[in-house]
């Protein structure tokens, strides 16, 4: 009944353009953001930040990454984990080389590195296409983990193996590391998003946008139009690879703490991210955070719910009922709705504006 | 744009039409794909403001042609000769920022994308800020953003497509795609537009409309259109210059009158047998 | 200057100093070639006929495997136990045309690409429920003795698990090239709904070529799990499969033997000759890399014919 545009008319382009046209949906996003700042993490407990809430901000924005590379220009790539590790090691190495740099310009170079690497393992994508592609991007993230593995000097030589997040403060917080509370890196991690969300919205909207989704559906007739499609792609390549890098940094410095390479592995990481996507909504930047949200708490519900209704498994025979569920979950929706939450989200929106009537 | 209706469908075989120079200069263009000639050594010129209509029955090589005229297949032989520099191979792109804009026989749009992005699409080349400002929206770049929605808004209306301009393309029939991508060649404001059977497909009404479309765009905008089109009636109607290809080779050149009494035209493509009105084809 | 010789020079006088051992190496190579081919053989059958990059070969593999081991455990001869695993692949492959497919005919190639890696969970997670998730050992039966050819140590199960991958490969190259089945195979691949107008029943096709597949897997299973036992790490080795792909071309039966030859070969001289240069197990990436490499040079694959694109 409150959902309706009537008497809200647009008198100019600029109105007409805008992300959220009508005024409920400028209040809602609002509030969501709000709620997030001021309400959850004095709500949440440790427990839900630690295990959902961190990294379902962080994976959300590795997945608006991804979904700018696949859903946006066409590119798939299943070398998401290699990106993120990439940001993880160049923020550790950073931060460990020069203890004085700011964490955040830290973060940001991080993704800046990404990106180069990103931007290299694009230029194949000038020549292949598709699955081809996809396969090449494997190449990406079996070498690239191999050699954070093998070679010492990115872990610092360090007898482990593995890399720890040194304590770093901003506004005189303590923002990462074991030390940091988890109200501390969830501030940072969601406003990192929020920014990310916001910027790659801008983007995509623009030319920079348009010129990637026309690569996508038609390369030879945008080429005609005069779009450059190496610029192009490796542009997309680099805009990805950066939201991965430094969703990677992140993931270690505000979530893990410490970790090695496998948790970047393929099944850890890169499959997870593309199913938020492809559940969330190819081509969608909200999509892409819904999907993350649902990726990540439906492990934490398969495994909190059976113990619930009085059904005790073994984590063994659990975790393989989760694969199950999952595979088949993601079967359904790619059945039920291949455009995956977005497209819900927008038919529930057109509903809800006739709501109570059918059309 | 001033109003494009208040003018009705000019009979162009009696209208003085007044032609500038020589756009594009087509050089003994040669190519061939393994071993078959698709052109061989075809020459003609389109002047400013001209609509020149080549002809030919299927696999004389006149998509070919538009493909070497706008750099997706490179000639063997030849030169392209566009506003007076010269070219033996063009870079699609080259020839994009140039000024040549086409539309395809097999509708190429983007069809993710709502009409508006389509045509907004068709302005990259226009629009120059940078990454950084196109990341914040704001200033100049939502200012550009804006002035090329306009332009945009504008092409909407010179071609009645208003009610479908946040419609995904992929969605609609097909002859409004034929607009929507005739809307995104027009978008860049081309010297030249090169249109791959604009009414192929099409039911009598449409192909009206169409023609209609086309020479507005010549009478507003001069635009130099090269089209290809199997309709005899309509190519008679509309075109300045006809160039009929067969077989790869140029057969005849010259106005409707010209070729309709060339006696190699009329044996080769027409066919002797055919009614009086020239309805070759389809 | 080290290195460079380690990397340029060493390596080609390692070779020159004990052609024994190269060959014993190429061999070796060779042989994981086959099985490389075999599970590749899958991916281009399926990907042939209905135009679907099955992801979920390598799950495939594994599935097979467990269902042939879990019912050798319960008692069930080598035979029985064939029999019945490949009634089951044919059964999976229905369902998957009945439940799968069938509901995501006209969706974009990567929807059905999400699809088959939806798939995949759910096999790994079946198989594994089903008949347990630790390692287990097949026995087939096939000797498995060493015996030296010409001062060449070899080994008699890793022949005939060659032999016998040589031969399937044949059989299905022939296959697709001589019988009507293989005919209308080739048409859907061509072009669905062109097929179905000259009445070729596609969902019999898309269960037919499913079903092959699921026997290819059966038989790549087998040799693998019958020589590192059968493990979930099985679905890694398929996952081999797809620089044998790109090397190849998705679409081609000879491209997938060779290739699954060249990765095999190159993988493991490549490994015991350059591996030490570069801190070992480089294994896990080197197949990857040479088909990228590979691709720059020749996009369309090794037999892939080039593509002139029209507008």
């Amino acid at each position: 009944m409150f959902y309706r545009e009537a008497g809200q008319f647009k008198t100019s382009y600029d109105k007409d353009q805008a992300v959220f046209p009508i005024m409920q949906d400028r209040w809602f996003i609002v509030a969501v953001i709000l709620a997030a700042y001021f309400v959850v993490p004095f709500v949440a407990d440790e427990y839900w930040l630690q295990a959902v809430i961190i990294p379902f901000l962080i994976l959300a924005l590795a997945a608006i990454g991804l979904n700018i590379l696949t859903g946006y220009a066409g590119q798939v790539s299943l070398g998401t984990g290699a990106f993120m590790a990439i940001g993880a090691y160049a923020c550790y190495k950073l931060t460990t080389n020069i203890p004085d740099l700011n964490i955040v310009v830290a973060f940001l170079i991080s993704g800046l590195m990404a990106a180069a690497v990103g931007i290299v393992f694009g230029i194949p994508s000038l020549r292949i296409k598709g699955f081809y592609l996809a396969v090449a991007t494997l190449a990406a993230q079996f070498f690239v983990l191999w050699l954070f593995n093998k070679v010492g000097w990115f872990y610092n030589d360090n007898p482990s193996g593995t890399i720890t997040a040194p304590p770093r403060e901003l506004f005189g917080v303590t923002i990462t590391g074991p030390r940091a509370t988890a109200e501390a890196r969830y501030f940072v991690s969601l406003t990192f998003l929020v920014i990310g969300a916001v910027v790659a919205k801008n983007l995509v909207r623009g030319r920079l946008g348009r010129s990637w989704m026309a690569i996508r559906d038609m390369d030879i007739a945008a080429e005609i139009i005069g779009i450059r499609p190496l610029q192009t792609k490796l542009m997309a390549f680099a805009v990805s690879s950066f939201y991965c890098g430094v969703a990677g940094a992140l993931y270690i410095f505000c979530w893990l703490g410490s970790a090695e390479t496998e948790a970047f592995d393929l099944l850890q990481v890169s499959f997870p991210v593309l199913f938020m996507i492809i559940i969330g909504g190819l081509g969608s930047i909200i999509g892409s955070i819904m999907g993350a949200a649902f990726i990540t708490v439906m492990p934490i519900f398969l495994t909190n719910f059976p113990p619930m209704i009085g059904i005790h498994m073994a984590t063994d025979l659990q975790k393989h009922i989760e694969e199950i569920i999952f595979g088949g979950m993601i079967v359904f929706f790619l059945i039920a709705e291949p455009h995956g939450f977005a497209r819900l989200w927008q038919i529930g929106k057109e509903k809800l504006r006739r709501w109570p009537f059918p059309y | 744009m001033p109003e494009p209706m208040n003018e009705t469908t000019k009979d162009t075989m009696t209208a003085e039409r007044m032609f500038g120079d020589v756009l594009l200069d087509v050089d003994g263009i040669s190519i061939s794909f393994g071993g078959v000639k698709a052109l061989d050594g075809v020459s003609f010129n389109v002047r400013e403001h001209e609509v020149l209509a080549i002809i030919g029955p299927n696999g004389a090589g006149k998509s070919s042609m538009l493909n070497c005229i706008n750099g997706f297949y490179h000639p063997q032989e030849g030169t392209i000769t566009f506003k007076g520099s010269p070219h033996h191979q063009m870079q699609t792109h080259e020839a994009a920022s140039q000024g040549i804009a086409r539309t395809f026989q097999n509708i190429a749009l983007f069809k993710g994308m709502s009409t508006l992005d389509n045509i907004m699409t068709g302005r990259s080349l226009k629009m120059k800020k940078n990454f950084l400002w196109q990341a914040l929206y704001f200033g100049p770049a939502l200012k550009e953003e804006l002035e090329h929605r306009a332009k945009a808004e504008e092409i909407i209306d010179f071609l009645e497509i208003e009610a479908i301009r946040k419609t995904p393309v992929g969605k609609l029939p097909y002859g409004l795609q034929k607009r929507v991508e005739l809307g995104r060649a027009l978008a860049a404001e081309p010297d030249l537009l090169l249109l791959d059977e604009p009414m192929a497909g099409m039911n009598h009404e449409e192909k009206e409309d169409m023609c209609r479309y086309i020479l507005d765009v010549n009478d507003e905008f001069g635009t130099t259109i090269v089209l290809i089109e199997h309709d005899m009636s309509v190519v008679m109607d509309i075109s300045d210059r006809v160039v009929v290809l067969d077989y790869g080779k140029k057969l005849a050149d010259g106005t409707p009158d010209e070729v309709r009494a060339n006696q190699d035209v009329i044996d080769a493509y027409l066919g002797v047998s055919h009614d009086e009105n020239g309805n070759g084809d389809e | 200057m080290e290195f460079l010789n380690a990397v340029f020079v060493a390596p080609f006088l390692d070779i020159a100093d004990s052609p024994v051992f190269f060959a014993e190496v190429v061999i070796g190579g060779l042989m994981s070639g086959v099985m490389y081919s075999l599970v590749a053989l899958g991916f281009v059958l399926i990907f042939k006929a209905s135009g679907v990059f099955n992801y979920a070969q390598g799950a495939m593999v594994l599935f097979a495997a467990l269902t042939l081991v879990g019912l050798m455990e319960h008692g069930a001869p080598l035979w029985l136990g064939l029999l019945v695993t490949l009634g089951v692949m044919v059964a999976l492959a229905y369902a998957i045309e009945r439940f799968m497919l069938r509901k995501l005919v006209n969706q974009e190639g990567i929807i059905l690409f999400m699809a088959t890696i939806g798939l995949n969970f759910v096999l790994e997670g079946v198989g594994q429920i089903a008949f347990g998730s630790d390692v287990k050992r097949l026995d087939v039966g096939l000797p498995d003795k060493s015996f030296e050819w010409k001062g060449i140590l070899l080994n008699t199960f890793d022949l005939s698990a060659t032999f016998i991958g040589a031969v399937m490969v044949t059989s299905l190259a022939l296959f697709f090239q001589y019988t009507p089945t293989g005919r209308a195979l080739r048409a859907v691949a061509d072009d669905h709904q062109a097929a179905l107008s000259v009445g070729i029943p596609l969902k019999t096709i898309w269960v037919i070529v499913w079903s092959v597949a699921g026997a290819v897997a059966l038989v790549a299973g087998i040799m693998w799990g019958a020589k590192a036992g059968v493990q979930f790490s099985l679905v890694l080795i398929a996952l081999k499969a797809l620089p044998v792909l790109i090397l190849g071309g998705f679409t081609s039966v000879p491209g997938a033997i060779v290739g699954g030859l060249i990765i095999g070969v190159g993988e493991k001289v490549a490994e015991v000759y350059w591996g030490p240069v570069f801190g070992g197990a480089i294994e896990s990436w080197f197949a990857y890399m040479l088909a990228l490499a590979f691709l720059l040079f020749r996009p369309q694959g090794l037999f892939g014919e080039k593509i002139i694109e029209r507008v």
